[in-house]
């Protein structure tokens, strides 16, 4: 079957059964893999994306759910000479370690900014409440979110 | 090369790879390639051994090109585990790369027509003080290196470094901010057909029966593969294996060969049959009578790694040689394994690491490599990529052992200890391939010619496996501690991040707390009395003024702090930890304090990234981890029945480290697991005036400790 996705601002065509999860779709046919597979379940938050604003977990998401909406995918937030602020400020505070949960994270900490651009810590920690880390390299990673939240990015 | 430079003994991974040009090349075009055996796993090594090549050579960072680990082109060094990265590849990185910098010096003097001692280096160009230059990439040529290194050419001492001790940015890191796929779930190759393994719901299941004849209909199947109990499906599509699989799942029809204890108590080790080591035995005779006594038994529970990403590989037959793409931790072991599994010269089976997601340890990671393997055999020309399912993770990585640990001690009169025995209970900490007389890989148990497992491992003193830090470095007059290896395990268990340190830690640590009570002695100041190694000295007296200990602080009922030390494996880096803990309806950790001596430091960045995230792991694990599992399987799949740490439960950490530019460079990935459990622990007792002994302390725990 044929399905229209709008993603990171262009349209594709892709031809997937409608139930098709979103990730393996973003994955395997547009050969975006920055959003990843961590549990297929809704709980890691590895394969989160911004639909129409809203952060939303890609494994949980039937691909028909999603067409003629707008995707965002970290593939489509900032290029290598460009990058958004959430990952410069991610390099400037080196967090990560295996980085796995990376793409993830900064998706749901930019759908907050984007709604609300000066979050506080409890609300960022909140937002990322569907992001697990297992590196636990959680401290750094909200100390770069904060920077952007306060301007200082 | 003289007879006596053969001989001798070449510093870390050099010594059995000695081949200058296996490890570095020098290129024309400007750059230096760099091959370590060793692997990413997350903890930032390939950028601490940039940094040591770079300033060895005194070339800019940026000229550094890393070369993955292959089995076809890198140095064999085992396995990247037990914070051993530095020693023994950044060793020998740096003992090369001194000596290539050295031919290069030489040549460049024959060429300048001047002595060796007239050259200086700068980012590659060699300039002689009377004027005239050459670079690197105009000296080399492929027969330069190829020659044994003989460990005479002397590295940089720390007065001259540069580079070395200065924090600098990972090199991975600006890839994963931006998605890139660098891992190997990111591999995607022409033709690639996913796959998915079904497995039964308790190792000592068998398959008895399945009709695929639906499943081979469903949409995108190409094959169901069943050899023995090993079941699996290849699809077009992933999303078209998972629904192929769980069909499959529901078809098959699995026999019980044998039961799992009814329960998950770490106390059936108790029970079970040991192998008794008496692994330190100090002082003649019993301690004098009426000397006051104590005993305690403390224990955790099968631990899973739980890696974000569930395991992966990819792997290709063609013309009957394999090639095989892994985010394994030892490349080489695991080719050896694969090749008796899959009968086939280990000649004929190309491993090439890519990074996986992070593995704290053995995980799924090479019985992945093994699915992989078995189905790019049974459909040969065509890569195939095999993820597990969050619950195959689960439900069938190697889990770190359970641990229980019986203590006892006496006090002199003047407050000291006067004898002090430690017991330990626990499974071998390995299980990794390239064990010996079986293979250690999961499908190769299951085929319909089964075979063995090597028999499980536990890595020797002094590094040790379940004795890891079992031997206290506190000085005692007496003291005996005895290992009680129980090999035979109903789950598999393997190496996870600091294997038996993290429970006798804890239990040494949360031991020493409760001794001081009962003389009344400050925790800090206790632990100092028996302590005479300046080192471990020094860490507890920083880590005390960072927290602004005071003597014999005491919480109330709703907070309090708590210390915990070791030098991890007692040979490799000193760390203390402080924790505050809150207490309510559970048991929350606020802050952190760490002091950290890890020798010389590389990457000063790196290492306290390394402690910050071993901490917030490790209290993870003491607040919450536990695999559950019944007499039918294992009961903890997913997420919510096998919780982490969460953003909203993470602590603010501070790390302080210790430089010591002078002394040999010690990993830092393992050391903080021991410390900070018991840390915890005694924050604890030090709020609620209460005793947790048992990880974890979860909240049902922690209720019925208070009303006891
Ligand atoms: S993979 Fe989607 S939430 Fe875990
Ligand atoms: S950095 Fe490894 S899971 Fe977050």
């Amino acid at each position: 079957m044929s399905l229209v996705l709008h993603v990171n601002g262009e349209s594709h065509d892709v031809a997937a059964e409608p139930e098709t999860p979103l990730l393996y779709v973003l994955r395997n046919d547009l050969k975006l893999k920055g959003a990843r597979y961590g549990c297929g379940l809704g709980q890691c938050g590895a394969c989160t994306v911004i639909v129409d604003g809203k952060a939303v977990q890609s494994c949980d998401v039937p691909v028909s759910a999603v067409v003629g909406r707008s995707i965002t995918t970290i593939e489509g937030i900032g290029t290598s000479d460009r990058l958004h602020p959430l990952q410069r400020a991610f390099i400037r505070e080196q967090a990560a370690q295996c980085g796995y949960c990376v793409s993830g994270i900064i998706m749901s900490a930019k759908a907050l900014l984007d709604a609300n651009p000066k979050a506080t810590d409890g609300e960022i920690r909140t937002a990322l409440s569907g992001n697990l880390c297992r590196c636990g390299t959680h401290t750094r990673m909200l100390k770069a979110i904060r920077s952007v939240a306060s301007g200082a990015e | 090369m003289s007879a006596a430079a053969a001989a001798r003994k070449l510093p870390g991974s050099l010594e059995t790879n000695r081949a200058l040009d296996l490890w570095l090349s020098i290129n024309a075009d400007g750059t230096v390639t760099v091959r370590p055996g060793k692997v990413e796993i997350g903890q930032g090594i390939l950028t601490a051994l940039v940094q040591i090549v770079a300033e060895e050579l005194d070339v800019a960072i940026e000229r550094i090109r890393l070369v993955a680990a292959a089995t076809t082109l890198s140095p064999n060094e085992g396995i990247t585990s037990g914070s051993r990265s530095i020693q023994e590849s950044g060793i020998a990185l740096r003992f090369a790369a001194a000596e290539v910098r050295e031919l290069l010096i030489s040549r460049a003097a024959e060429k300048l027509g001047v002595s060796v001692e007239q050259l200086s280096v700068t980012d590659g160009v060699v300039s002689a003080r009377t004027g005239g230059s050459v670079t690197y990439w105009e000296l080399a040529d492929d027969a330069l290196l190829r020659r044994n290194a003989t460990g005479e050419a002397l590295p940089k001492t720390a007065a001259e470094y540069s580079l070395i001790g200065r924090a600098i940015e990972r090199v991975d890191i600006p890839f994963k901010v931006k998605g890139d796929p660098v891992y190997v779930h990111d591999l995607d190759l022409p033709g690639m057909l996913h796959a998915r393994v079904v497995r039964p719901a308790a190792p000592a299941m068998r398959l008895a029966d399945v009709d695929w004849a639906e499943v081979q209909k469903m949409p995108g199947v190409v094959k169901v593969v069943r050899d023995g109990s090993f079941l699996c499906v290849v699809a077009d599509r992933e999303e078209q294996a998972i629904r192929a699989s769980r069909r499959l799942s529901r078809l098959a029809q699995w026999q019980r060969a044998g039961a799992l204890p009814a329960s998950a108590d770490p106390r059936y080790l108790l029970e079970s049959q040991t192998e008794d080591e008496v692994i330190s035995a100090k002082g003649e005779g019993a301690p004098a009578n009426g000397l006051r006594t104590l005993s305690a038994e403390y224990s955790r529970p099968h631990i899973a790694h739980a890696s974000l990403g569930p395991s992966c590989a990819v792997a290709e037959c063609r013309d009957g040689r394999y090639t095989l793409w892994t985010h394994s931790q030892g490349i080489f072991p695991l080719r050896a394994d694969l090749a008796v599994a899959l009968d086939v010269p280990e000649a004929d089976i190309a491993v090439l690491h890519m990074e996986g997601a992070g593995c704290y340890g053995h995980n799924g990671a090479d019985d992945v490599a093994c699915d992989a393997m078995l189905l790019a055999r049974a459909v040969p020309g065509r890569p195939i990529r095999v993820q597990w399912m969050r619950e195959d993770e689960f439900a069938w990585e190697p889990y770190g052992s359970p641990m229980v640990v019986r203590m006892q001690a006496a006090l002199d009169a003047q407050g000291r200890i006067a004898s002090w025995t430690h017991d330990l209970w626990s499974h071998g900490h390995s299980t990794r391939p390239g064990g010996k007389g079986g293979v250690n890989l999961l499908a190769a148990w299951h085929l319909a010619q089964p075979l063995k497992a090597a028999r499980p491992g536990n890595p020797p003193l002094p590094a040790g496996g379940s004795h890891r830090n079992a031997i206290p470095l506190y000085e005692f007059p007496r003291q005996r501690v005895t290992n009680h290896l129980v090999r035979e395990a109903p789950l598999r268990s393997s190496a996870l991040r600091s294997l038996g340190a993290h429970a006798n830690v804890f239990a040494i640590e949360s031991f020493m707390d409760e001794l001081a009570l009962i003389v009344d002695a400050d925790p800090v100041e206790f632990r100092l009395r028996h302590l005479k190694d300046t080192r471990a000295r020094a860490v507890i007296e920083k880590v005390a003024q960072m927290a602004a200990w005071r003597p014999k602080e005491q919480g109330d009922a709703e907070h309090g702090r708590g210390l915990g030390f070791a030098r991890y494996k007692n040979l490799g880096c000193y760390i203390a930890v402080i924790v505050e803990v809150s207490i309510a309806e559970s048991v929350r950790v606020e802050r952190a304090w760490s002091a950290v001596d890890v020798g010389q430091v590389i990457n000063p960045d790196g290492v306290i990234n390394q402690i910050e995230g071993g901490i917030v792991q490790t209290i993870s694990w003491t607040l919450k981890e536990r695999v559950g599992y019944d007499s039918e399987g294992v009961t903890t799949l997913n997420w919510h029945d096998y919780p982490i740490l969460t953003f909203n439960e993470v602590p603010d950490i501070d790390v302080v480290l210790i430089d010591r530019p002078e002394l040999p460079p010690l990993g830092a990935g393992e050391g903080t697991q021991g410390p900070t459990a018991a840390a915890i622990g005694n924050a604890c007792y030090n709020a609620m005036k209460v005793r947790l002994r048992d990880m974890p302390f979860t909240r049902e725990r922690l209720i019925s400790a208070l009303v006891a």
